[in-house]
């Protein structure tokens, strides 16, 4: 029995890219909401939260009306690349970045406020920029939760269903990613391919999620706390 | 030289009682010592200083230099106010050896320089054997040199300490000391120290100044305000004397002399300008300036009859406890002598009889 790997490929380098987008994107706005004190801060944070909490179809609907072909960012899009970004594997990249960046910047935020504020106080003390205050201290000293907060990332991107098949649809060899390729495997009486792939994509997950909790809990590694 | 006027206002919350910080002060180089309370507002006023705080109302100039004013909108960052900060919990970064923890604060210098300065720095503090360690494999004492010579090293024009002999055991307590009287003496800034300790405002303030709920109510030599402390209430904070309820009863300027009355106890006193016969007072003694003998039968003036209640040890002395809150130092040996005595005659000389 020959396996089409396509999807199990597909859905890891879309989880790959949307996770980098997200750490760079998502770190931003949890660092913003972390330090920063505006005004509409909660709805911002409330606002990023939607798409965890909304049915995929939803959220799925609103992209296809906001990045489709007839939308001034479509258009754009098209003009640019040459080609629809609706329907592709880059908008199942998108699918997965909405579907994930929420839970990062959850975690991140959550990480960044972890931090000892003495030690944010000593560096700007000691005359350090913004800048230079996040990579040299902050960041450092919250890494492993947001390297755990990646890997979260990354499990949840691989496992989106529900907007990947709104906005990229179900091209077998194109956009068909593994979540979406087990329902087709099981919507056909194939149930051989539907084990192999939920076997494995349980098996990534597992190992993704046992990293974030070794990353997030560590007796044994230096302290971060003042003494 | 600094010059601080500062005001803020907490209003009450939900959960907190409201708090004003009302407080203006100079001080110039060498030690002063913040000293009060927990919560009268001593690190608030370091963080204002700092700007880690924004205060409502003030001014705060370092050397002519202003760092904040509110009137006219200046607050510069913290990182351009040049305060050298000592944290309450050192604050060193923990994913930094010790040597990057001082080049941290050296970013801007040229390499070469930094290098100069950041070897000098760890020569002088006696920090150069484990520079390469990072702050978890550091001793207390280490620690805490560190965090001063991170805050020195960029040639602060004032440096603030967050009670920094808190939690700290003797022997790190005295080293502590003896790096804080070197610091004074080779970098020639003012040195703002925060404590509720009155033994270490002795031991190293030129200067203290006393809070109490967020005003500063005396300024002064630790010694003289040891010596004269200007109400009953800053009598309370130092906890160090003897504060009974009193009132006058007769005044004598010509032969220098006045009659107090303590409970159904009369006491004679000098003279004491500026009061009134039949003024409610406050004695305030320190526990040394008495003493104490077993009460055999004849009372002399200025001699009032107690009770021991208790006999507390001290390192160099016993405190004995009496009826009525008083207490009186006694060396050992003088107590071993009457040991097992109940009632005993406390005698208050006539100079030790102060008022406030």
């Amino acid at each position: 029995m020959a396996i089409d790997w396509f999807p199990l490929w597909l859905s890891l380098r879309v989880a790959a890219i949307s996770t980098a987008v997200a750490l760079v994107a998502g770190l931003w706005l949890a660092w913003i909401l972390a330090n920063r004190q505006f005004r509409g801060k909660e709805i911002l944070d409330a606002a990023i939260t939607l798409p965890l909490v909304l049915p995929p179809t939803v959220l799925g609907y609103y992209l296809l009306v906001l990045l489709g072909r007839a939308s001034p960012i479509g258009k754009l899009y098209e003009w640019i690349f040459g080609g629809p970004l609706v329907f592709s594997w880059q908008a199942a990249v998108v699918a997965a970045l909405f579907h994930s960046t929420p839970l990062l910047v959850k975690s991140a935020r959550a990480a960044f406020e972890s931090v000892d504020r003495s030690f944010e106080r000593a560096a700007r003390n000691l005359g350090a920029s913004e800048l230079r205050l996040f990579w040299r201290v902050t960041l450092p000293l919250a890494r492993r939760s947001i390297l755990a907060a990646g890997a979260l990332a990354f499990a949840r991107s691989l496992g989106d269903f529900g907007v990947t098949l709104m906005i990229a649809g179900n091209i077998p060899g194109r956009t068909q990613t593994v979540a979406i390729a087990i329902y087709d495997a099981v919507e056909a009486g194939n149930g051989a391919t539907a084990r192999v792939l939920v076997v494995i994509v349980s098996v990534i997950a597992l190992v993704i999620l046992s990293i974030a909790n070794r990353l997030t809990t560590n007796p044994f590694g230096p302290r971060q706390t003042a003494l | 030289m600094i010059q601080a006027r500062l005001r803020k206002n907490f209003t009450p919350g939900a959960e907190s009682a409201g708090f004003v910080l009302d407080v203006e002060f100079r001080a110039a180089k060498g030690i002063t010592v913040l000293f009060g309370p927990s919560g009268a507002g001593k690190t608030l006023t370091l963080d204002c200083i700092a700007g880690f705080v924004r205060p409502d109302e003030g001014r705060v100039l370092v050397d002519d230099q202003i760092l904040f004013d509110a009137a006219s909108g200046v607050c510069l960052a913290p990182r351009a106010r040049h305060c050298g900060y000592v944290f309450q919990n050192y604050a060193l970064f923990p994913h930094m050896t010790l040597r990057q923890n001082l080049e941290f604060a050296l970013d801007r210098s040229p390499r070469l320089e930094r290098h100069r300065k950041v070897n000098e720095m760890l020569e002088k503090f006696h920090l150069a054997d484990v520079s390469g360690r990072r702050p978890h494999a550091l001793s207390g004492g280490q620690k805490q040199r560190c965090s001063i010579a991170r805050a020195l090293i960029g040639s602060p024009r004032l440096l603030l300490l967050d009670e920094p002999a808190r939690g700290l055991d003797a022997p790190l307590r005295a080293e502590l000391y003896s790096v804080l009287r070197e610091v004074r003496q080779d970098f020639g800034i003012p040195i703002l120290l925060v404590t509720h300790d009155f033994e270490e405002c002795l031991e190293l303030g030129d200067e203290m100044l006393v809070f109490r709920e967020g005003r500063i109510v005396q300024t002064g030599a630790p010694r003289k305000v040891f010596d004269q402390p200007v109400s009953v209430d800053v009598a309370r904070l130092l906890g160090l004397y003897n504060l009974l309820p009193a009132e006058i009863r007769g005044l004598d300027p010509g032969r220098n002399a006045s009659r107090i009355r303590y409970r159904d106890f009369e006491l004679t006193g000098p003279y004491f300008p500026g009061h009134l016969i039949g003024d409610q007072v406050w004695l305030c003694i320190p526990p040394d300036l008495l003493s104490a003998t077993p009460r055999d039968g004849q009372t002399f003036g200025n001699q009032m009859p107690a009770t021991l209640v208790r006999v507390v040890e001290k390192p160099d002395r016993l405190r004995l406890e009496f009826a009525g809150d008083i207490a009186v130092d006694v060396p050992r040996s003088e107590f071993e002598k009457h040991r097992g005595a109940k009632d005993w005659l406390i005698e208050f000389p006539r100079s030790s009889v102060r008022i406030l």
